[in-house]
């Protein structure tokens, strides 16, 4: 039977060059959005022609492959060292294939392990309660990876509230200011037009997270929180007025969707963390059930 | 790019560089060299000579290629543009010492290269970030290809031959920068979002 060292690595192959339909249809949607004739009319002509380039003729949408993120949900008593084991496995085998550039750097040395193997890297990390994709007496796995660009990871932000510059409060009016803020910094840098998570409160580490996390969402999602689905639906329209535009280069599409959740926080502690993808939001899902994989 | 994009075949006159203007989009063909980090420091440091045929009259690409070796020949897999502000500290000497038409890469740089590029007629263009196959598909040749051994395929001097690359000039010889302008127009929206 094959196992997580084989899926793992179709996973990265189909990831790498090939973008999933929700995200291809938010950025179709935008470019049909920009005005004929406009330099971002035919910034976001080139994105799509390259999507469909990429798949085509499965190469890698971006030469940067990125950070390497698996989010694993499995049932109780799985055995999760021998998944990660494995996935580490797949990430090394894909690197030699070619498949994802080497971009794991000691910090200290400068020196590339070579094959996207490293501490911390590739990340893995297991959620054991949500049982959602499994029916009564199924045992099933999901992975769902991520392929993250070094130059969105640069323009994340984490606030603490109050913030005195932007005259934010702690209360969900001082949330939409810093998000508006964090945005308006990332000008084009992150590759815009991006794909925004945010984490409204948890402690530092906790909200860096929870904003990556959001990142998971299929971009056609309703939030289940009315007050979280209220936010998100104010953010998205006002962060396009922004005018930052694709690339930065002005224009009516500055972020294609905003996804927020939130973390019970210490009563002195008050972060929004913003998380920001660049277009090319590479994620897939795998699912293993009762030993067989499938591709979502 | 666009139906209206202006043809640049490389080598041009100093008189058409000086004619291109922040948000006109062109498609340059002819000789592109890839350079990023290592390349910029060994450029301002060593100045070698064995660089200055190749890159006169030639664009610097801020580019870390995904590259393929099939037999004797190197394709490009992937060949999107990085960063370019990491080159800031170098880039003005670099286009002094070796005369470059210009510099392609993403985000844009500071006030120490606008000034080079209006001393010297030089031009900063944009590419779309993130569209690593379709630039990789505009190069018809890898011509050779320097100091591989030395920086790894990633930091090497590819020297290339594209055609029909797309690009936006963002910052021109006349001290314009898109980069600015944009971030200036975002400044003031984003005071009135704020309220």
């Amino acid at each position: 039977m094959a196992g997580f060292v084989e899926w793992g690595l179709e996973l990265i192959r189909r990831t790498t060059s090939d973008l999933s339909p929700d995200v291809e249809a938010a950025i179709r949607a935008a470019r049909d959005r920009e005005d004929e004739g406009t330099t971002a009319r035919n910034v976001m002509d080139v994105i799509v022609r390259n999507v469909e380039l990429a798949r085509s003729g499965g190469t890698p949408i971006c030469q940067d492959t990125g950070l390497v993120g698996f989010f694993v949900h499995v049932p109780r008593g799985t055995d999760t060292e021998g998944i990660r084991a494995d996935l580490v496995e797949a990430v090394r085998r894909a690197t030699k294939e070619g498949l994802l550039r080497s971009n794991a750097v000691d910090p200290l040395t400068g020196r590339n392990s070579g094959d996207n193997v490293g501490a911390g890297l590739p990340y893995v990390a297991f959620d054991f309660d949500d049982a959602s994709e499994a029916g009564p007496g199924e045992a099933v796995v999901t992975v769902d990876l991520m392929l993250k660009g070094g130059g969105s990871e640069n323009v994340g932000a984490q606030y603490r509230l109050p913030d005195a510059t932007l005259k934010a409060g702690r209360d969900v009016r001082g949330v939409e200011k810093c998000v508006l803020d964090a945005i308006h910094k990332a000008q084009g840098f992150g590759c815009a037009p991006g794909i925004i998570g945010v984490c409204v409160g948890g402690d530092r580490a906790g909200s860096y997270a929870g904003a990556k996390k959001q990142l998971l969402r299929p971009l056609d999602d309703r939030n289940p929180d009315p007050d979280l689905a209220g936010l998100e639906e104010r953010l998205l329209p006002a962060l396009n007025e922004l005018g930052v535009g694709p690339m930065g280069f002005g224009g009516k599409t500055t972020v294609l969707a905003v996804k927020a959740g939130k973390l019970h926080r210490h009563p002195a502690s008050f972060f929004v963390s913003i998380a920001y993808c660049c277009w090319a939001d590479r994620r897939r899902r795998l699912v293993v059930r009762d030993g067989v994989a499938e591709l979502v | 790019m666009a139906k209206d994009a202006i043809r640049l075949d490389l080598p041009v006159s100093e008189e058409m560089l000086r004619s291109l203007r922040i948000g006109d989009e062109v498609l340059i063909g002819g000789t592109v060299v890839t350079a990023r980090d290592v390349a910029h420091k060994f450029m301002v440091e060593k100045k070698p000579e064995f660089l200055r045929p190749v890159l006169r009259g030639a664009v610097i690409y801020h580019c870390g290629p995904i590259m393929k070796r099939a037999g004797e020949e190197w394709k490009v897999i992937a060949a999107g543009p990085t960063t370019s502000s990491r080159e800031e500290p170098y880039q003005a000497d670099v286009i002094e010492t070796y005369r470059v038409a210009g510099v392609i890469g993403k985000g844009g740089m500071g006030e120490k290269t606008s000034a080079a590029l209006k001393q010297f007629g030089a031009v900063y263009f944009h590419a779309v970030g993130g569209a690593g196959t379709l630039l990789a598909a505009c190069v018809r040749r890898v011509r050779e290809v320097l100091m591989l051994d030395e920086f790894g395929a990633p930091e090497a001097f590819w020297v290339l031959d594209v055609a029909d690359f797309p690009a936006v000039v963002t910052m021109d010889s006349a001290g314009g920068s898109l980069h600015r302008e944009v971030l200036k127009a975002s400044e003031e929206r984003l005071k009135g979002l704020l309220g």
